[in-house]
């Protein structure tokens, strides 16, 4: 027991300095999603309750905005299937890492989001410091990071004395940053179109409240027809 | 939306996610090559859908009518000189959404 111990405490000792980068970001866009949550009209506890259970800044987003239309199950589900289907990679790389890590391993699965897998599929683990331990830790931080600025900004979102008309914008911000980063990540910029075009055309087709389910159809079909000069525009 | 259905939404949100979070572990082993398709659609993809939910967020905005998307328009431009700029995820945020909140408060 104290051997386990001591192997955790090096262990957190190692990791918390790789996760400070992430800490002040996930606590600065954790509380612009709680007092977005809560601008919007939501209780302390739906954000709070979705940061553990979804654990996804992305979707969390984009899942206050669907609480707040129309009950659609279907197109709730397929979003989210496709606002997170970059997961299935970060899976597919950490399959060798998070080999034989016992009880650890259905953690560590369920609290790999983006900073996260950079983190972890990325760092050189010092000699003499337990794997598990430290992948546990780094995701263990960044999660707690997430929810303690999630918290707080569901706290002040009910307290702010001016008015936050205009702060959903936070999430369009967001989206256009990770959009212009993908963007220009890539030398030819057909697939960043293929998303705006898609989007557009099936918006101005099907209206707003039904282009969302065409859109996401269009992408994989134009993705899949056009795979051979994207691919070499990806290389 | 009722309660039941909000929590229903939240449930679907959550086990999409676990989904693509568990799916790897479960179908694909180290020792066997991922399918070449799937490694496509990951590089792919991530650039495709970020563009579906910029304009996700702009469905509601009535460009005929009020003040015709102008106020977006502005802060989406800010944010992305922001961004071009510095390069700093938070600074690009904050920078466009102050300024959108100035702009629907005091101007438009």
């Amino acid at each position: 027991m104290t051997k386990s111990k001591s192997a955790a405490g090096r262990a957190l000792r190692a990791a918390f300095p790789h996760t400070i980068p992430i800490l002040a970001g996930f606590l600065v866009l954790g509380m612009s999603y709680g007092v977005y949550a809560r601008a919007s009209g939501f209780s302390f506890w739906y954000p709070v309750g979705m940061a553990v259970a979804i654990f996804g800044g992305s979707l969390e987003f984009v899942a206050v905005a669907m609480l707040t239309g129309t009950f659609a199950p279907v197109q709730t589900f397929l979003m989210a299937l496709m606002i997170q289907a970059r997961h299935l990679f970060y899976g597919i790389s950490m399959l060798e890492k998070y080999k034989g890590m016992g009880w650890k391993k259905p953690y560590l699965i369920y609290a790999l989001c983006d900073e996260t897998f950079s983190i972890n599929c990325s760092v050189e683990i010092p000699q003499g410091v337990d794997r598990g331990w430290f992948m546990f830790f780094v995701s263990l931080l960044d999660q707690s990071y997430w929810l303690t600025g999630t918290a707080i900004g569901a706290i002040l979102g009910g307290v702010i004395p001016f008015s936050t008309e205009g702060l959903d914008f936070a999430m369009t911000a967001l989206f256009v940053v990770i959009f212009l980063d993908q963007w220009l990540k890539e030398k030819k910029h057909w697939t960043g179109l293929i998303g705006l075009g898609s989007a557009l055309a099936c918006l101005a087709l099907f209206g707003a409240d039904g282009f969302m389910i065409p859109t996401m159809a269009c992408i994989l079909c134009l993705l899949t027809v056009f795979r051979r000069p994207i691919e070499r525009g990806l290389d | 939306m009722t309660v039941p259905q909000r929590l229903i939404t939240i449930g679907l949100c959550a086990l999409a996610t676990l989904i693509t979070r568990f799916l790897p572990f479960l179908v694909f082993s180290p020792q066997r090559p991922t399918p070449k398709y799937i490694r496509y659609l990951g590089k792919a993809l991530p650039a495709a859908i970020f563009g579906m939910l910029v304009i996700y967020c702009l469905k509601d905005v009535s460009l005929l009518t009020g003040s015709h998307g102008a106020p977006q328009f502005i802060a989406i431009a800010v944010t992305a000189a922001l961004h071009l700029w510095r390069r700093q995820m938070l600074l690009s945020v904050a920078g466009g959404t102050v300024c959108y909140m100035l702009l629907v408060q005091l101007v438009f």
